[in-house]
């Protein structure tokens, strides 16, 4: 019998790795809703609706978590034992601290520039960058899937987190300087 | 050429009969209803040939009136003829102050914090107000279409939250309505657009109501309509257009205050300026006000400058929108637009401008969402077997928790594909700390107070443990329909606490119980009449959807012993369905349901494999 707690991936059908075909995955998902989702069971008894419920909604969870970047990569360390998403701060190496402190100030200091339109979109820029080499490194360290390495890709995952936060902290930022 | 009648072995030995399904646009102005007849969706008239019945519920002594009669009377019965009664919907007393000028009826607070209209016919709430509306399109429906309602897909904007939401579900409860699904108007628009022209692609819904404003971001792709994400206002409408004007007159008018029936003719004047200027640049409007008579020139700009901050709020709400969808403007194919505001010249400009395209008004932008909403009931109603459409929608608004401080904590986030379910764990924060309150809300904001409440609830019974030790594990779950129901559960003792979220300022069951009692006008006996063919419709729905399951996976899925077992089961209710035994029905219905459980999430096993039949692993990873 099928069970709704087996993972993701095997889920949806799709091969376990990074490099994820997020066109396959939205596929798959439209392949599922159209057999799985309530509407389909409209007629039929509360039960099956009911269950119909369950697993759509596993279905949703399953693929927002896959289509994310950083959520697709704390579920694959997860897979490995490798619990990122509910650890509290870590560790991370004073290099790396010191560039966030200095993101956030320039961040911090772009509402009082001459240009705050073209500040962000650098500054976003940057964030994107440092987010695809993190991605980068992490499929790499992943990979080579040794207790070592996916420490080692755990440790981007926290930095990407951090990436992440900032990323929407510019989003707002933007949404409160050029909505009013 | 004639078509044979194939019935399919195991249903009902009757001909098929087509279900009867409509789709109800529930709207602040006017509502509709609409039905899909020989294979096309269009609205129904009334008896009098006219389509849009005005929302206006007014009450006398003699009686209850919906619709055009009521409307006349607005300015000189204003206390008992409700208009626009969808803005308060789910809304609480204290939500009310902010609809200034038009807070022009006399409120009851009831308990719970839900306000009632004072009317000569007793305080109504704004529940059963809008159920009087539901009824008379039940009533239209059923002469036109001549027979019983199946049920009804009734449309809300997607902006609604869970409170408002709820309080429509409510309203058709008590119009002795089935809700087969609450469909958000602007998917429902695009239902309408996208059957016709068979559109591939991103398409953005504007919706401008009288008295919401939704945008919706789709994508359409063989059938399957998923929102990437919607926003809006659902307190911002045509309605405050004609506010605003209003506000204006009576600057021209010396700014002296006004009562409410004077306030009422102020805006029915305005709506009507408002409408003429959107086929003529300037019109004369004559003033007969507190005894004070004159004319005055609107030309549209000055009209255009009165609305443009609101133009520009839904503006916002569109750039937004598109951000949260992860969609260019360049990427938006086809702008649908839906709602009577929408006929507003600078509306249509200024949409115009922001998407860089000119928007689709085709389908009368009055009548689009009934017609959607048609088309989905009959899918759902099950007279399309074959039919690949099917309607993703999303959360509108974040659901969380409150926290410690008053801070909103956020369970789900808004634009999350729903159905949804997702739990958060939280711990005590006092030392021996035996029970804690769970504070639903829903909104963006950081502060409990900015957000809506939806629900209070206790949880009893932990046991005493330092501050920090318990496990509390609070479950959200929202259906296809947008509506919460949240669980709690203290993880090391397993004490459990759950609840269908009733809004704060919602009816609870009993309410609804009294209020369909007192309105049914006939004898008790037809109560349990209607009480035992409700159940038996609910058995004969079971049986045929499980004779029809034996019939195509029975030999696979179930052993011989299975499979006698379940026949036997169904033997049983078949024979309590023919009695007259309502409750033991219902009973019966329950117990084949669970022992058929098994059987339906074996099936529901097998289709997701059959889905996703010739997608073997290894076969993916050789594509690539």
């Amino acid at each position: 019998m099928m069970d709704i707690t087996q993972n993701y991936f095997e889920f949806l059908a799709l091969p376990v790795t990074y490099q994820l075909d997020l066109q396959a995955l939205s596929e798959r998902s439209r392949e599922l809703q159209k057999t799985l989702h309530p509407d389909r069971f409209s007629h039929l008894s509360d039960r099956e609706r009911r269950l119909s419920v369950q697993y759509t909604a596993y279905l949703n969870e399953a693929v927002s978590t896959l289509k994310n970047p950083l959520s697709r990569a704390q579920y694959l360390l997860k897979l490995e034992g490798f619990d990122t998403f509910s650890e509290s701060q870590r560790q991370l190496d004073p290099m790396f601290l010191m560039q966030q402190m200095e993101l956030r100030e320039s961040l911090a200091e772009i509402s009082a520039t001459s240009d705050p339109a073209a500040e962000l979109d650098a500054l976003r820029a940057t964030v994107e960058q440092e987010q695809a080499s993190l991605r980068e490194q992490f499929d790499k360290y992943y990979q080579q899937s040794t207790p070592s390495s996916f420490e080692a890709a755990a440790v981007c995952v926290r930095k990407m987190q951090f990436f992440d936060k900032l990323g929407r902290e510019i989003e707002a930022l933007e949404d409160q300087l050029f909505d009013e | 050429m004639a078509l044979l009648q194939i019935a399919e072995p195991g249903q009902s030995p009757e001909p098929h009969k087509r279900k009867l399904a409509v789709g109800i646009d529930l709207g602040t102005t006017n509502s509709l209803v609409a039905a899909v007849r020989s294979g096309e969706s269009t609205t129904l008239p009334d008896e009098g040939g006219s389509h849009l019945l005005p929302s206006v519920v007014r009450y006398t002594e003699q009686g209850v009136v919906v619709g055009q009669a009521a409307l006349s009377k607005a300015s000189v019965d204003p206390f008992n003829t409700i208009v626009s009664v969808k803005r308060l919907m789910g809304r609480g007393v204290d939500d009310l102050k902010g609809l200034e000028g038009e807070a022009v009826y006399r409120f009851t607070e009831h308990e719970g914090g839900m306000p009632y209209l004072q009317t000569v016919a007793g305080d109504k709430s704004p529940v059963e107000v809008s159920a009087e509306i539901l009824r008379t399109l039940k009533a239209r429906a059923r002469a036109s279409l001549e027979g019983e309602l199946e049920g009804a897909v009734i449309t809300v904007p997607a902006y609604f939250d869970d409170a408002q939401r709820q309080a429509t579900k409510d309203a058709a409860q008590l119009a002795g309505i089935k809700v087969l699904r609450l469909l958000n108007e602007p998917t429902a628009a695009a239902v309408a657009y996208g059957l016709d022209k068979a559109a591939e692609g991103v398409i953005a819904v504007y919706d401008l109501g009288g008295g919401t404003f939704d945008i919706s971001i789709l994508r359409l792709n063989k059938g399957v309509f998923e929102v990437l994400a919607t926003g809006g206002d659902s307190a911002l409408g045509g309605d405050d257009f004609d506010l605003a004007l209003a506000g204006w007159f009576l600057e021209q008018l010396g700014g002296k205050e006004v009562v409410a029936g004077e306030s009422r003719y102020l805006t029915e004047k305005a709506r009507w300026v408002k409408e003429k200027l959107t086929d003529n640049p300037a019109v004369t409007v004559d003033l007969d006000h507190a005894g004070q008579k004159i004319s005055l020139d609107v030309s549209r700009t000055l009209f255009d400058d009165l609305v443009e901050p609101l133009v520009s709020k839904t503006i916002r709400a569109c750039r937004r929108t598109l951000k949260d969808a992860g969609v260019a403007i360049g990427e938006v194919q086809d702008v649908v637009m839906v709602g009577g505001s929408t006929r507003v010249p600078a509306v249509r400009s200024r949409v115009e401008s922001f998407f860089e395209r000119a928007p689709r008004i085709d389908i009368d932008p009055d009548r689009v969402v009934a017609v959607g909403a048609a088309i989905q009931a009959d899918v759902l109603a099950g007279n399309k077997p074959d039919s690949e459409m099917l309607l993703l929608d999303v959360l509108p608004l974040s659901l969380g928790l409150e926290t410690m401080g008053g801070l909103a904590e956020k369970v789900i986030h808004r634009n999350t594909s729903i159905p949804v379910a997702r739990a958060q764990e939280f711990t005590t924060y006092q030392d021996g700390q035996t029970a804690m309150m769970i504070h639903v809300v829903q909104g963006e904001r950081e502060l409990v107070d900015d957000c809506r409440s939806l629900a209070q609830f206790v949880l009893r019974g932990i046991p005493p443990m330092a501050a920090g030790a318990a496990k509390i594990r609070v479950a959200f779950q929202v259906d296809a329909d947008g509506l919460l129901g949240v669980s709690a559960k203290e993880l090391s003792t397993g004490v459990e606490s759950e609840i269908q979220v009733k809004p704060s300022y919602g009816l609870d069951d009993n309410e609804i119980a009294e209020m369909l009692k007192a309105s049914y006008s006939f004898a008790e006996d037809d109560m349990a009449l209607r009480n035992l063919r409700e159940q038996q419709v609910e058995a004969d729905r079971l049986l045929v959807s499980l004779e029809q399951a034996m019939l195509t996976d029975g030999e696979q899925l179930l052993t011989p012993e299975e499979e006698e077992h379940l026949r036997e089961q169904m033997a049983i209710l078949q024979a309590l369905r023919n009695g007259s035994d309502a409750s033991a029905i219902e009973q019966g219905v329950s117990v084949l349901s669970q022992a058929s459980d098994f059987f339906a999430a074996r099936r529901m096993d097998q289709s997701i494999k059959n889905a996703l039949k010739g997608h073997s692993i290894q076969e993916i990873e050789g594509e690539s």
